[in-house]
Protein backbone atom coordinates (compact mmCIF):
# COMPACT_ATOMS: atom_id res chain seq x y z
CA UNK A 1 0.00 0.00 0.00
CA UNK A 2 1.22 3.29 -0.69
CA UNK A 3 0.93 6.35 1.55
CA UNK A 4 2.26 10.23 0.80
CA UNK A 5 3.88 11.64 3.56
CA UNK A 6 3.68 15.62 3.06
CA UNK A 7 6.15 17.26 5.32
CA UNK A 8 5.01 20.22 6.52
CA UNK A 9 6.50 23.06 9.11
CA UNK A 10 5.28 26.14 10.41
CA UNK A 11 8.05 28.89 8.58
CA UNK A 12 7.12 31.13 11.48
CA UNK A 13 9.65 28.79 13.59
CA UNK A 14 12.82 29.90 12.42
CA UNK A 15 15.74 27.66 13.36
CA UNK A 16 19.31 28.62 14.00
CA UNK A 17 22.31 27.35 11.76
CA UNK A 18 23.11 25.01 14.18
CA UNK A 19 19.67 23.50 14.58
CA UNK A 20 19.11 23.54 10.50
CA UNK A 21 22.03 21.40 10.38
CA UNK A 22 20.97 19.21 12.84
CA UNK A 23 17.10 18.71 11.17
CA UNK A 24 19.08 18.20 7.21
CA UNK A 25 21.02 15.52 9.13
CA UNK A 26 18.54 13.86 11.06
CA UNK A 27 16.39 14.18 8.02
CA UNK A 28 19.01 12.40 5.73
CA UNK A 29 19.30 9.82 8.76
CA UNK A 30 15.50 8.74 7.96
CA UNK A 31 16.05 8.98 4.11
CA UNK A 32 18.25 6.09 4.46
CA UNK A 33 16.63 4.57 6.85
CA UNK A 34 13.79 4.24 4.99
CA UNK A 35 15.33 3.56 1.69
CA UNK A 36 17.47 0.86 3.06
CA UNK A 37 13.97 -0.96 4.38
CA UNK A 38 13.05 -0.13 0.77
CA UNK A 39 9.45 1.29 2.59
CA UNK A 40 10.72 4.99 1.15
CA UNK A 41 10.23 4.75 -2.73
CA UNK A 42 10.66 8.55 -4.47
CA UNK A 43 10.74 11.78 -2.22
CA UNK A 44 12.08 15.17 -2.48
CA UNK A 45 12.57 18.59 -0.67
CA UNK A 46 10.82 21.52 -1.98
CA UNK A 47 11.87 25.08 -2.42
CA UNK A 48 9.48 27.32 0.00
CA UNK A 49 6.41 28.68 -0.89
CA UNK A 50 7.34 32.12 -0.92
CA UNK A 51 8.70 30.74 -4.77
CA UNK A 52 5.47 28.99 -5.45
CA UNK A 53 3.03 30.10 -8.13
CA UNK A 54 -0.42 28.65 -8.37
CA UNK A 55 -2.45 28.11 -11.86
CA UNK A 56 -6.11 28.04 -12.05
CA UNK A 57 -7.83 28.15 -15.56
CA UNK A 58 -11.64 29.60 -15.29
CA UNK A 59 -13.38 29.68 -18.92
CA UNK A 60 -10.89 30.72 -20.92
CA UNK A 61 -8.48 32.98 -18.28
CA UNK A 62 -5.66 31.49 -17.39
CA UNK A 63 -4.95 32.80 -13.67
CA UNK A 64 -1.54 32.90 -12.43
CA UNK A 65 -1.11 33.96 -8.77
CA UNK A 66 1.80 34.32 -6.68
CA UNK A 67 2.38 32.07 -3.61
CA UNK A 68 0.34 28.58 -1.78
CA UNK A 69 -3.04 27.61 -3.37
CA UNK A 70 -4.01 27.92 0.40
CA UNK A 71 -2.80 30.25 3.05
CA UNK A 72 -2.05 27.92 6.04
CA UNK A 73 0.15 28.40 8.97
CA UNK A 74 2.12 25.20 8.19
CA UNK A 75 3.61 24.95 4.70
CA UNK A 76 4.41 21.54 2.86
CA UNK A 77 8.34 21.60 2.97
CA UNK A 78 8.17 18.41 1.04
CA UNK A 79 7.25 14.85 0.14
CA UNK A 80 7.75 11.65 0.35
CA UNK A 81 5.74 8.18 -1.20
CA UNK A 82 6.54 5.27 1.10
CA UNK A 83 5.15 1.70 0.88
CA UNK A 84 4.04 -0.12 4.16
CA UNK A 85 1.76 -2.80 4.86
CA UNK A 86 -0.49 -0.63 6.48
CA UNK A 87 -1.46 2.58 8.70
CA UNK A 88 -0.11 1.72 11.87
CA UNK A 89 3.77 1.02 9.70
CA UNK A 90 2.75 3.90 7.57
CA UNK A 91 2.14 6.18 10.84
CA UNK A 92 5.26 4.44 12.54
CA UNK A 93 7.24 5.91 9.60
CA UNK A 94 5.69 9.67 9.84
CA UNK A 95 6.42 9.93 13.49
CA UNK A 96 10.34 9.21 12.54
CA UNK A 97 10.36 11.73 10.27
CA UNK A 98 12.39 14.39 12.50
CA UNK A 99 10.11 17.32 11.01
CA UNK A 100 7.36 15.31 12.56
CA UNK A 101 8.63 16.70 16.57
CA UNK A 102 8.16 20.79 15.26
CA UNK A 103 5.97 20.80 12.48
CA UNK A 104 3.87 17.96 11.25
CA UNK A 105 3.32 15.50 8.74
CA UNK A 106 0.36 14.53 6.68
CA UNK A 107 -0.32 10.54 5.92
CA UNK A 108 -2.44 10.48 2.58
CA UNK A 109 -3.03 6.84 1.46
CA UNK A 110 -2.63 6.91 -2.63
CA UNK A 111 -6.17 6.51 -4.83
CA UNK A 112 -6.19 2.61 -5.33
CA UNK A 113 -6.96 2.02 -9.05
CA UNK B 1 -30.44 -30.74 15.07
CA UNK B 2 -33.27 -27.72 16.49
CA UNK B 3 -33.61 -28.56 19.76
CA UNK B 4 -37.25 -27.81 20.12
CA UNK B 5 -38.25 -24.94 22.62
CA UNK B 6 -39.03 -23.24 19.80
CA UNK B 7 -42.68 -24.41 19.98
CA UNK B 8 -43.99 -22.01 22.89
CA UNK B 9 -44.31 -18.77 20.84
CA UNK B 10 -43.28 -16.20 22.61
CA UNK B 11 -39.58 -17.66 23.17
CA UNK B 12 -38.50 -17.10 19.63
CA UNK B 13 -38.80 -13.31 19.31
CA UNK B 14 -37.33 -13.34 22.61
CA UNK B 15 -34.36 -15.37 21.57
CA UNK B 16 -33.66 -13.81 18.87
CA UNK B 17 -33.59 -10.83 20.33
CA UNK B 18 -31.41 -11.99 22.97
CA UNK B 19 -29.15 -13.77 20.00
CA UNK B 20 -29.02 -10.32 18.30
CA UNK B 21 -27.89 -8.82 21.51
CA UNK B 22 -25.29 -11.46 22.84
CA UNK B 23 -24.17 -12.50 19.10
CA UNK B 24 -24.52 -9.70 16.95
CA UNK B 25 -20.82 -8.11 17.29
CA UNK B 26 -19.08 -11.58 17.32
CA UNK B 27 -20.75 -12.41 14.05
CA UNK B 28 -19.76 -9.34 12.60
CA UNK B 29 -16.09 -9.77 13.48
CA UNK B 30 -15.84 -13.21 12.22
CA UNK B 31 -17.40 -11.58 8.73
CA UNK B 32 -15.19 -9.07 8.76
CA UNK B 33 -12.44 -11.17 9.45
CA UNK B 34 -13.39 -13.86 6.84
CA UNK B 35 -14.21 -10.93 4.26
CA UNK B 36 -12.17 -7.70 4.61
CA UNK B 37 -15.80 -6.23 3.90
CA UNK B 38 -17.36 -4.25 6.04
CA UNK B 39 -20.15 -3.48 4.09
CA UNK B 40 -20.71 -7.97 3.05
CA UNK B 41 -20.08 -8.59 6.73
CA UNK B 42 -22.75 -6.02 7.88
CA UNK B 43 -25.44 -7.24 5.00
CA UNK B 44 -24.70 -10.84 5.65
CA UNK B 45 -25.12 -10.42 9.78
CA UNK B 46 -28.37 -8.85 8.73
CA UNK B 47 -29.79 -11.16 6.38
CA UNK B 48 -28.90 -14.08 8.53
CA UNK B 49 -31.06 -12.44 11.52
CA UNK B 50 -33.61 -11.94 8.97
CA UNK B 51 -33.69 -16.13 8.56
CA UNK B 52 -33.44 -16.42 12.12
CA UNK B 53 -36.77 -14.63 11.78
CA UNK B 54 -38.42 -16.90 9.16
CA UNK B 55 -37.40 -20.17 10.35
CA UNK B 56 -37.04 -19.97 14.04
CA UNK B 57 -40.50 -20.24 14.79
CA UNK B 58 -40.96 -23.04 12.75
CA UNK B 59 -38.17 -24.93 12.96
CA UNK B 60 -37.59 -23.80 17.18
CA UNK B 61 -34.49 -22.14 18.02
CA UNK B 62 -31.54 -24.23 17.27
CA UNK B 63 -29.24 -25.12 20.80
CA UNK B 64 -26.45 -22.98 19.14
CA UNK B 65 -28.08 -19.91 17.99
CA UNK B 66 -24.74 -17.53 18.01
CA UNK B 67 -23.12 -20.88 15.51
CA UNK B 68 -26.45 -21.50 13.30
CA UNK B 69 -26.31 -17.29 12.96
CA UNK B 70 -22.68 -17.73 11.84
CA UNK B 71 -23.00 -20.36 9.66
CA UNK B 72 -25.76 -18.85 7.65
CA UNK B 73 -24.23 -15.55 7.47
CA UNK B 74 -21.35 -17.07 6.12
CA UNK B 75 -23.19 -18.63 3.53
CA UNK B 76 -24.44 -15.52 2.69
CA UNK B 77 -21.19 -14.07 2.50
CA UNK B 78 -19.97 -16.94 0.44
CA UNK B 79 -22.88 -16.56 -2.07
CA UNK B 80 -22.66 -12.77 -2.84
CA UNK B 81 -18.84 -13.53 -3.20
CA UNK B 82 -19.52 -16.42 -5.55
CA UNK B 83 -21.71 -14.43 -7.61
CA UNK B 84 -18.98 -11.55 -7.92
CA UNK B 85 -15.79 -12.81 -10.01
CA UNK B 86 -13.85 -9.90 -8.96
CA UNK B 87 -13.66 -11.03 -5.51
CA UNK B 88 -12.13 -14.43 -6.14
CA UNK B 89 -9.06 -13.74 -4.02
CA UNK B 90 -11.35 -13.52 -1.82
CA UNK B 91 -13.87 -16.52 -2.52
CA UNK B 92 -10.90 -18.56 -2.23
CA UNK B 93 -10.12 -17.13 1.62
CA UNK B 94 -14.51 -17.88 2.61
CA UNK B 95 -14.18 -21.38 1.09
CA UNK B 96 -11.04 -21.81 3.00
CA UNK B 97 -13.21 -20.38 6.57
CA UNK B 98 -16.14 -22.21 5.48
CA UNK B 99 -16.63 -25.07 7.53
CA UNK B 100 -19.18 -26.05 4.58
CA UNK B 101 -21.61 -27.38 7.17
CA UNK B 102 -25.31 -27.57 6.98
CA UNK B 103 -26.34 -24.61 9.98
CA UNK B 104 -28.09 -27.31 12.07
CA UNK B 105 -25.37 -29.89 12.20
CA UNK B 106 -23.08 -27.61 14.00
CA UNK B 107 -22.65 -29.00 17.24
CA UNK B 108 -20.34 -26.71 19.23
CA UNK B 109 -19.04 -22.97 18.98
CA UNK B 110 -15.32 -23.70 17.90
CA UNK B 111 -16.26 -22.82 14.61
CA UNK B 112 -16.78 -19.12 15.71
CA UNK B 113 -13.80 -17.55 15.76
CA UNK B 114 -14.31 -14.66 18.76
CA UNK B 115 -12.69 -11.85 16.28
CA UNK B 116 -14.10 -8.93 18.81
CA UNK B 117 -11.04 -8.08 20.08
CA UNK B 118 -9.86 -7.06 16.79
CA UNK B 119 -12.95 -4.93 15.69
CA UNK B 120 -12.99 -3.30 18.90
CA UNK B 121 -9.54 -2.43 18.51
CA UNK B 122 -9.99 -1.37 14.67
CA UNK B 123 -13.64 0.64 15.73
CA UNK B 124 -11.22 2.56 18.18
CA UNK B 125 -8.24 3.41 16.17
CA UNK B 126 -6.61 6.72 16.83
CA UNK B 127 -6.44 7.55 12.88
CA UNK B 128 -10.32 8.06 13.25
CA UNK B 129 -12.35 11.14 14.78
CA UNK B 130 -13.37 10.21 18.00
CA UNK B 131 -17.12 10.59 17.32
CA UNK B 132 -16.55 8.16 14.70
CA UNK B 133 -15.23 5.87 16.83
CA UNK B 134 -17.67 5.79 19.45
CA UNK B 135 -20.66 5.47 16.66
CA UNK B 136 -18.43 2.52 14.89
CA UNK B 137 -18.49 0.99 18.32
CA UNK B 138 -21.94 1.21 18.51
CA UNK B 139 -22.59 0.33 15.08
CA UNK B 140 -21.04 -2.71 14.42
CA UNK B 141 -19.99 -4.05 18.32
CA UNK B 142 -23.48 -3.08 20.00
CA UNK B 143 -25.51 -3.61 16.69
CA UNK B 144 -27.33 -0.12 17.10
CA UNK B 145 -29.19 0.98 14.52
CA UNK B 146 -27.61 4.54 12.53
CA UNK B 147 -31.17 6.12 13.41
CA UNK B 148 -30.52 4.50 17.36
CA UNK B 149 -26.77 6.29 17.76
CA UNK B 150 -27.99 9.64 16.14
CA UNK B 151 -30.64 9.80 18.46
CA UNK B 152 -28.36 8.86 21.19
CA UNK B 153 -25.93 11.74 20.21
CA UNK B 154 -28.58 14.32 19.07
CA UNK B 155 -27.61 14.46 15.68
CA UNK B 156 -29.68 13.85 12.35
CA UNK B 157 -29.50 10.23 11.04
CA UNK B 158 -28.25 11.19 7.98
CA UNK B 159 -25.44 13.10 9.67
CA UNK B 160 -24.84 10.04 11.27
CA UNK B 161 -25.13 7.94 8.49
CA UNK B 162 -22.30 9.93 6.66
CA UNK B 163 -19.68 9.82 9.55
CA UNK B 164 -20.34 5.91 9.66
CA UNK B 165 -19.74 5.82 5.75
CA UNK B 166 -16.63 8.06 6.44
CA UNK B 167 -15.19 5.93 9.11
CA UNK B 168 -15.92 2.64 7.13
CA UNK B 169 -14.12 4.32 3.93
CA UNK B 170 -11.13 5.54 5.67
CA UNK B 171 -10.68 2.05 7.37
CA UNK B 172 -10.54 0.36 3.49
CA UNK B 173 -9.13 3.30 2.24
CA UNK B 174 -6.41 3.75 4.20
CA UNK B 175 -5.99 0.41 5.25
CA UNK B 176 -6.12 0.49 8.85
CA UNK B 177 -5.13 -3.05 10.10
CA UNK B 178 -8.17 -5.32 11.36
CA UNK B 179 -6.23 -6.62 14.40
CA UNK B 180 -4.85 -6.55 18.01
CA UNK B 181 -2.29 -4.32 18.13
CA UNK B 182 1.41 -5.47 18.25
CA UNK B 183 3.16 -5.46 22.15
CA UNK B 184 4.84 -2.05 21.42
CA UNK B 185 1.90 -0.17 20.54
CA UNK B 186 -1.09 -2.41 22.82
CA UNK B 187 -0.76 -0.35 25.81
CA UNK B 188 -1.33 2.66 24.30
CA UNK B 189 -4.36 1.73 21.68
CA UNK B 190 -5.89 -0.92 24.49
CA UNK B 191 -6.23 2.82 26.56
CA UNK B 192 -7.63 4.63 23.47
CA UNK B 193 -10.71 1.75 23.27
CA UNK B 194 -10.99 2.01 27.01
CA UNK B 195 -11.70 5.81 26.77
CA UNK B 196 -13.95 5.07 23.73
CA UNK B 197 -15.92 2.63 26.21
CA UNK B 198 -16.18 5.11 29.34
CA UNK B 199 -16.93 8.21 26.50
CA UNK B 200 -19.83 5.95 25.92
CA UNK B 201 -20.44 4.92 29.11
CA UNK B 202 -20.47 8.90 30.39
CA UNK B 203 -22.49 9.79 27.86
CA UNK B 204 -25.41 7.71 29.02
CA UNK B 205 -24.88 8.65 32.18
CA UNK B 206 -25.05 12.53 31.53
CA UNK B 207 -28.19 12.25 30.36
CA UNK B 208 -30.50 13.55 33.58
CA UNK B 209 -34.15 13.99 33.63
CA UNK B 210 -36.58 12.94 30.92
CA UNK B 211 -34.06 10.83 29.75
CA UNK B 212 -33.68 9.06 26.37
CA UNK B 213 -33.98 5.14 26.65
CA UNK B 214 -31.72 5.01 24.05
CA UNK B 215 -29.20 6.94 26.16
CA UNK B 216 -29.62 5.00 29.07
CA UNK B 217 -29.38 1.86 27.09
CA UNK B 218 -25.74 3.49 26.34
CA UNK B 219 -24.52 2.76 29.79
CA UNK B 220 -25.82 -0.86 29.56
CA UNK B 221 -23.87 -1.26 26.24
CA UNK B 222 -20.42 -0.02 27.76
CA UNK B 223 -20.96 -2.15 30.61
CA UNK B 224 -21.80 -5.10 28.40
CA UNK B 225 -18.76 -3.96 26.26
CA UNK B 226 -16.19 -3.56 28.57
CA UNK B 227 -17.63 -7.14 30.18
CA UNK B 228 -16.38 -8.86 26.62
CA UNK B 229 -13.00 -6.80 26.71
CA UNK B 230 -12.31 -8.10 30.16
CA UNK B 231 -13.04 -11.42 29.15
CA UNK B 232 -10.76 -11.43 25.79
CA UNK B 233 -7.92 -9.64 27.48
CA UNK B 234 -7.95 -11.18 31.28
CA UNK B 235 -4.08 -9.96 32.08
CA UNK B 236 -5.50 -6.21 31.85
CA UNK B 237 -5.91 -4.94 35.25
CA UNK B 238 -7.26 -1.34 33.86
CA UNK B 239 -9.99 -3.30 31.76
CA UNK B 240 -10.89 -4.57 34.93
CA UNK B 241 -11.12 -1.01 37.02
CA UNK B 242 -12.78 0.43 34.40
CA UNK B 243 -15.85 -1.96 34.49
CA UNK B 244 -15.60 -1.60 38.53
CA UNK B 245 -15.93 2.15 38.05
CA UNK B 246 -19.00 1.89 35.56
CA UNK B 247 -20.68 -0.40 38.00
CA UNK B 248 -20.25 1.97 40.78
CA UNK B 249 -21.46 5.18 39.34
CA UNK B 250 -24.25 2.97 37.52
CA UNK B 251 -25.14 1.70 40.70
CA UNK B 252 -25.88 5.28 41.92
CA UNK B 253 -28.31 5.92 38.38
CA UNK B 254 -31.87 6.00 40.03
CA UNK B 255 -30.25 8.03 43.44
CA UNK B 256 -28.77 10.56 41.82
CA UNK B 257 -31.65 12.92 40.48
CA UNK B 258 -34.37 13.81 42.55
CA UNK B 259 -38.31 14.16 41.80
CA UNK B 260 -37.58 17.58 39.94
CA UNK B 261 -35.06 16.33 38.47
CA UNK B 262 -32.42 18.10 39.87
CA UNK B 263 -29.36 16.60 40.62
CA UNK B 264 -28.48 15.02 44.06
CA UNK B 265 -24.82 15.58 45.48
CA UNK B 266 -23.46 11.90 46.67
CA UNK B 267 -23.48 13.44 50.03
CA UNK B 268 -27.33 13.74 50.06
CA UNK B 269 -28.29 10.79 47.98
CA UNK B 270 -30.71 7.47 49.83
CA UNK B 271 -28.14 5.29 50.05
CA UNK B 272 -30.98 2.34 50.32
CA UNK B 273 -31.30 3.19 46.86
CA UNK B 274 -27.82 2.09 45.34
CA UNK B 275 -27.95 -0.94 43.52
CA UNK B 276 -26.03 -3.46 45.91
CA UNK B 277 -25.60 -5.94 43.64
CA UNK B 278 -23.42 -4.24 41.40
CA UNK B 279 -21.79 -2.66 44.55
CA UNK B 280 -20.66 -6.01 45.21
CA UNK B 281 -19.46 -6.73 41.71
CA UNK B 282 -17.80 -3.78 41.58
CA UNK B 283 -15.90 -4.09 44.99
CA UNK B 284 -14.55 -7.58 44.20
CA UNK B 285 -13.64 -6.37 40.50
CA UNK B 286 -11.22 -3.67 41.70
CA UNK B 287 -10.04 -5.92 44.71
CA UNK B 288 -9.05 -8.42 42.13
CA UNK B 289 -7.33 -5.51 39.25
CA UNK B 290 -5.53 -3.88 42.40
CA UNK B 291 -3.85 -7.33 43.82
CA UNK B 292 -2.21 -7.60 40.06
CA UNK B 293 0.39 -4.82 41.57
CA UNK B 294 0.11 -2.73 38.49
CA UNK B 295 -2.35 0.38 39.28
CA UNK B 296 -3.36 2.83 36.55
CA UNK B 297 -6.14 5.27 36.50
CA UNK B 298 -9.28 3.64 36.06
CA UNK B 299 -8.68 0.82 38.98
CA UNK B 300 -7.72 3.90 41.11
CA UNK B 301 -11.24 5.80 40.16
CA UNK B 302 -12.60 3.04 40.93
CA UNK B 303 -11.25 2.07 44.32
CA UNK B 304 -12.03 5.53 45.22
CA UNK B 305 -15.94 4.98 43.84
CA UNK B 306 -15.75 2.08 46.25
CA UNK B 307 -14.48 3.94 49.27
CA UNK B 308 -17.84 6.03 48.67
CA UNK B 309 -20.03 2.55 47.23
CA UNK B 310 -19.08 1.19 50.39
CA UNK B 311 -19.18 3.70 52.68
CA UNK B 312 -22.18 3.45 55.27
CA UNK B 313 -23.25 6.95 55.10
CA UNK B 314 -21.57 10.16 54.06
CA UNK B 315 -20.20 10.90 57.40
CA UNK B 316 -18.74 6.95 57.73
CA UNK B 317 -16.72 7.64 54.48
CA UNK B 318 -13.25 7.02 54.50
CA UNK B 319 -11.92 10.12 53.56
CA UNK B 320 -7.92 9.26 54.33
CA UNK B 321 -8.12 6.11 51.79
CA UNK B 322 -9.87 8.80 49.14
CA UNK B 323 -6.69 11.58 50.19
CA UNK B 324 -4.52 8.64 49.58
CA UNK B 325 -5.92 7.30 46.07
CA UNK B 326 -6.22 10.70 44.46
CA UNK B 327 -2.63 11.45 45.98
CA UNK B 328 -1.17 8.15 43.83
CA UNK B 329 -4.26 9.26 40.34
CA UNK B 330 -2.86 13.03 40.28
CA UNK B 331 0.59 12.14 38.31
CA UNK B 332 -0.93 9.68 36.22
CA UNK B 333 -3.36 12.20 35.05
CA UNK B 334 -2.55 15.17 34.90
CA UNK B 335 -5.85 16.99 35.14
CA UNK B 336 -6.39 20.06 37.58
CA UNK B 337 -9.57 18.78 38.20
CA UNK B 338 -8.20 15.47 39.64
CA UNK B 339 -6.21 18.17 41.72
CA UNK B 340 -9.28 19.75 42.86
CA UNK B 341 -11.29 16.41 43.83
CA UNK B 342 -7.76 15.41 45.56
CA UNK B 343 -7.83 19.06 48.00
CA UNK B 344 -11.72 18.26 48.71
CA UNK B 345 -10.76 14.69 50.12
CA UNK B 346 -7.53 16.43 51.54
CA UNK B 347 -9.62 18.99 53.43
CA UNK B 348 -12.15 16.09 54.30
CA UNK B 349 -9.61 13.87 55.87
CA UNK B 350 -6.67 16.34 57.22
CA UNK B 351 -9.65 19.37 58.09
CA UNK B 352 -10.59 22.38 55.78
CA UNK B 353 -7.33 24.52 56.09
CA UNK B 354 -4.87 21.62 54.42
CA UNK B 355 -7.42 21.55 51.66
CA UNK B 356 -7.29 25.32 51.15
CA UNK B 357 -3.43 24.90 50.73
CA UNK B 358 -3.65 22.67 47.77
CA UNK B 359 -6.72 24.96 46.52
CA UNK B 360 -4.50 27.88 46.27
CA UNK B 361 -1.91 25.82 44.67
CA UNK B 362 -4.70 25.13 41.72
CA UNK B 363 -5.64 28.97 41.94
CA UNK B 364 -1.75 30.03 41.75
CA UNK B 365 -1.61 27.34 38.79
CA UNK B 366 -4.41 29.39 36.72
CA UNK B 367 -5.76 26.00 34.99
CA UNK B 368 -9.08 26.40 36.32
CA UNK B 369 -9.40 29.70 36.03
CA UNK B 370 -13.22 30.99 35.42
CA UNK B 371 -14.45 27.08 36.38
CA UNK B 372 -17.13 27.79 39.03
CA UNK B 373 -16.17 24.38 41.19
CA UNK B 374 -12.82 26.15 41.91
CA UNK B 375 -14.59 29.12 43.84
CA UNK B 376 -17.57 26.98 45.09
CA UNK B 377 -14.85 24.55 46.58
CA UNK B 378 -12.89 27.45 48.37
CA UNK B 379 -16.19 29.07 49.46
CA UNK B 380 -17.04 26.06 50.95
CA UNK B 381 -13.79 25.55 52.53
CA UNK B 382 -13.86 29.03 54.33
CA UNK B 383 -17.21 28.60 55.30
CA UNK B 384 -15.96 25.59 57.35
CA UNK B 385 -13.36 27.66 58.79
CA UNK B 386 -15.77 30.23 60.18
CA UNK B 387 -14.37 32.71 57.71
CA UNK B 388 -18.09 33.69 56.45
CA UNK B 389 -17.17 37.10 55.05
CA UNK B 390 -14.60 35.50 52.75
CA UNK B 391 -17.04 32.28 51.84
CA UNK B 392 -19.42 34.94 50.57
CA UNK B 393 -17.21 36.28 48.27
CA UNK B 394 -15.92 33.08 46.84
CA UNK B 395 -20.26 32.06 46.48
CA UNK B 396 -20.65 35.01 44.50
CA UNK B 397 -17.90 34.81 42.19
CA UNK B 398 -18.98 30.83 41.65
CA UNK B 399 -22.67 31.52 41.39
CA UNK B 400 -21.67 34.08 38.16
CA UNK B 401 -19.78 31.41 36.79
CA UNK B 402 -22.09 28.38 37.49
CA UNK B 403 -23.69 26.92 34.52
CA UNK B 404 -26.60 25.31 35.22
CA UNK B 405 -30.08 26.35 36.82
CA UNK B 406 -29.55 23.28 39.78
CA UNK B 407 -26.74 24.99 40.61
CA UNK B 408 -27.53 28.04 40.78
CA UNK B 409 -30.08 27.99 43.02
CA UNK B 410 -27.46 25.86 45.45
CA UNK B 411 -25.06 28.34 45.28
CA UNK B 412 -27.31 30.98 45.93
CA UNK B 413 -28.72 29.06 49.39
CA UNK B 414 -25.27 28.82 50.54
CA UNK B 415 -24.49 32.70 49.77
CA UNK B 416 -27.81 33.69 51.90
CA UNK B 417 -25.98 31.77 54.75
CA UNK B 418 -22.75 32.86 54.42
CA UNK B 419 -24.00 36.42 54.32
CA UNK B 420 -25.98 35.97 57.11
CA UNK B 421 -23.21 34.86 59.22
CA UNK B 422 -20.77 37.28 58.38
Amino acid sequence: MKYMLMICRDPSIELNAEEQAELVSSANAWVKEMDSRGIRQFGQALQPVSDATTVRVRGADVLIADGPFAETKEHIAGFDVIECADLDEALDVAARHPVAKAGAVEVRPFWAE
Amino acid sequence: MTAGTGSAGGAVPEAITEAFRQEWGRILAALIGTTGSWDLAEECAQEAFAQALRSWPRDGVPRRPGAWLTTVARNHALDRLRRSAAESAKLREVAALSPGQEPDSFDDESGIPDDRLRLMFTCCHPALALEARVALTLRTLAGLTTAEIARAFLVGEPTMAKRLVRAKNKIHDARIPYRVPPAHLLPERTSGVLAVLYLLFNEGYSATAGTDIIRRSLCAEAIRLTRVLGRLMPDEPEVLGLLALMLFQDARRTARVDSAGDLVTLEDQDRTRWDQQEIGEGAGLVEAALRRGRPGPYQLQAAIAACHATAPDAAGTDWAEIALLYGELAPMVPSPVVQLNRAVAVAMADGPAAGLELVGAIEASGALSGYHLLAATRADLLRRLGRHGAAARSYREALALATTDAERRYLARRLADAENQA
